[in-house]
């Protein structure tokens, strides 16, 4: 009891340090969130000309997805992507395998995953607080593309899901990052899983839009919880059991990639204090 | 009491071997070349509970990967080592929480928050009750007159000041034995002084175990009385640093000026002969000759002034690490040549 207060409590310290840091540079902070919004307008144009809006002839569907449909598709991948995305995780940790910064983590008595945990729920959470108004007149702005209203077990399972697509995204990036106990230099294995889950998370098509031999083995991947999932659930893909199901699964993959997340610190030090140094 | 024990200690680094020109690459992309290079080739030394000892050789000589053994950053290729009778290789946390190691390169504080930060989240990882906290922070913050930067974020500190802002992070939680590894790399002559003053007063006032490693001989005269020199892996000399000394050189220099001009002197029967000059003689003599020497000379001559001396410790060990280092590059260039 005692032993897991104090470790509630140095996560809760991590917590408050890394906001504090993250605050260090607010003007730069809030010049990048903006930034990130200014592909909307290309990504709506893109899809307003795929679907012939405003010619003669504009097309009514798209594999299922009206072209309202696919806009608001796309404005939620943005939010889901917010969950899930971790810029800089993986090659943090290559980082400080490979400089030797990583003897911070070795020599004290803190656990480097709960560590890096804490610390990107910090700036995940100061992300949200800074980019909370920008989204919202975003949405707001595109009300429009919003043709259905979510019920609410939609609502409940969109947020689960993005939460968990936190997580998702956090063991995966992390996982990678711990390769570079083994191979130092990760950058074109960032590079291919970049370019492997922009397409088989959902961010680039939908991935019902795949022909359905592939779908089934996207399906089987942990790289849709990313962006697909929570937008499905909200855009009425998904029955209740359906979102049930798709729930289930997630937090199943969240167990499995913590475990291989520990079995990779587990032998990653072995391996650097074997070999390394 | 021993603190540390290490009992043969070994570890060897396999490290692939590039060789130069386009098709040797090519040929490594196929067979790769490792060698081992032995950084610790056999060690063993005790430390007594509240020693303070040097640990000095050249650049490779295994000092750093010793240290790194002895906080289980690293394990053993073969042999033993316990510290505070834990096996540090096993990082149990019970071990973490009663050791420090300070690297003067390498930095652990939150670069752009003031270092008050990142000593309240020791605070927290070591588990250290508000109170002692406190008194720690300004015990420590006085004697290394640095309160007033507590405030101020580290990336804006000297070096100075971030390596005794380092120092309180690795003291905070009272460890029973430190680890340093360069301290004072880098420093001013004025942060160095006071660096290791601190160190000074610290351990006497403590009785911690410290083993430190430096390239400034200065650091290892003014805080320990035991050295230990490694070189090659292996251990050359183990004692105090007087007797080390003493041992590496035999001799001193002794000065003598004269009152009037001398012309010539015999001298040189007795040792060899640094300087001469018609009012100063400089001459290396062996530790027992000197009396008999100095006796004949004041018979003999003039004297109206002596002076006795070490020879500086920088030179001592420099002129033996270089005297390493020459023969090596020796047999490395007929190797290369063969």
């Amino acid at each position: 009891m005692e032993s897991a207060l104090s470790s509630y409590r140095v996560y809760f310290e991590i917590f408050k340090i890394s906001v504090a840091e993250r605050l260090t540079y607010r003007a730069d902070f809030i010049f990048s969130t903006f930034v990130r919004f200014l592909p909307i307008v290309t990504q709506i144009f893109l899809w307003s000309a795929i679907y012939g809006i405003g010619t003669s002839s504009p097309r009514a569907s798209i594999n299922a997805y009206s072209y309202q449909d696919m806009v608001a598709y796309y404005l939620l991948t943005m939010v889901a992507r917010a969950f899930s995305s971790m810029p800089g995780l993986s090659s943090g940790i290559a980082e400080e395998v490979r400089d030797g910064s990583i003897k911070k983590y070795l020599t004290q008595p803190i656990d480097l995953l709960g560590y890096l945990l804490w610390y990107r729920i910090a700036h995940k959470l100061v992300y949200y607080v800074f980019a909370a108004l920008p989204y919202g007149i975003v949405f707001y702005l595109c009300r429009q593309y919003f043709t259905h209203t979510p019920t609410w077990e939609m609502w409940v399972g969109f947020i689960l899901s993005l939460v968990m697509s936190f997580l998702i995204g956090f063991l995966i990036e992390s996982l990678l990052g711990l390769a570079a106990f083994w191979f130092l230099e990760i950058s074109s294995l960032m590079f291919i899983y970049m370019m492997l889950n922009y397409f088989l998370s959902g961010h680039m098509i939908p991935l019902d839009w795949f022909p359905s031999w592939l779908t089934v083995w996207v399906d089987l991947l942990p790289f849709k919880f990313t962006a697909y999932t929570p937008c499905a659930i909200i855009l009425g893909k998904y029955d209740n059991s359906g979102i049930l199901r798709e729930l289930c699964l997630e937090f199943a993959w969240i167990i499995g990639l913590w475990i291989a997340n520990r079995c990779a610190y587990h032998y990653g030090v072995k391996q650097y204090s074997a070999f390394g140094g | 009491m021993d603190a540390v024990v290490v009992e043969h200690l070994q570890r060897s680094f396999r490290v692939n071997r590039q060789k130069e020109g386009f098709w040797a690459k090519l040929r490594g992309l196929i067979k790769r070349e490792s060698e081992t290079i032995h950084a610790v080739k056999d060690v063993s030394f005790r430390i007594e509970k509240g020693e303070m000892v040097g640990f000095l050789g050249p650049n490779g000589a295994g000092k750093t990967t010793t240290l790194k053994l002895l906080s289980g950053l690293l394990m053993p290729t073969a042999g033993k080592a316990t510290v505070l009778g834990y096996e540090p290789w096993k990082r149990e946390n019970a071990y973490r929480r009663r050791f420090s190691l300070l690297m003067g390169q390498k930095n652990q504080l939150w670069w752009d928050l003031p270092a008050q930060e990142s000593f309240r989240l020791h605070k927290e990882i070591y588990r250290i009750e508000t109170k002692r906290y406190q008194d720690r922070m300004d015990e420590l913050t006085d004697l290394l007159e640095i309160r007033k930067q507590l405030s101020q974020p580290v990336r804006e500190l000297s070096l100075g000041q971030r390596m005794r802002m380092e120092l309180i992070a690795a003291l905070l939680h009272d460890p029973e034995i430190l680890f340093l590894d360069e301290p004072t790399i880098g420093l001013d002559v004025i942060s160095q002084n006071k660096v290791q003053q601190f160190l000074k007063y610290y351990q006497e006032h403590k009785q911690i175990t410290v083993l430190l490693t430096s390239h400034y001989m200065k650091d290892v005269e003014a805080l320990c009385k035991r050295v230990i020199i490694i070189d090659e892996g292996i251990i050359k000399h183990d004692g105090l640093l007087t007797d080390v000394l003493s041992q590496l050189n035999p001799q001193k220099v002794v000065t003598l000026k004269f009152s009037e001009h001398v012309e010539s002197t015999q001298l040189s029967e007795y040792g060899d002969i640094i300087e001469q000059s018609p009012m100063t003689v400089k001459i290396r003599l062996g530790k027992a000759d000197i009396p008999g020497v100095l006796s004949y000379a004041l018979a003999e001559y003039p004297v109206e002034d002596v002076s006795v001396q070490d020879r500086p410790i920088e030179e001592l060990f420099a002129e033996l690490f270089s005297r390493r280092q020459t023969t090596e590059e020796e047999t490395r260039a007929a190797v290369a040549s063969m």
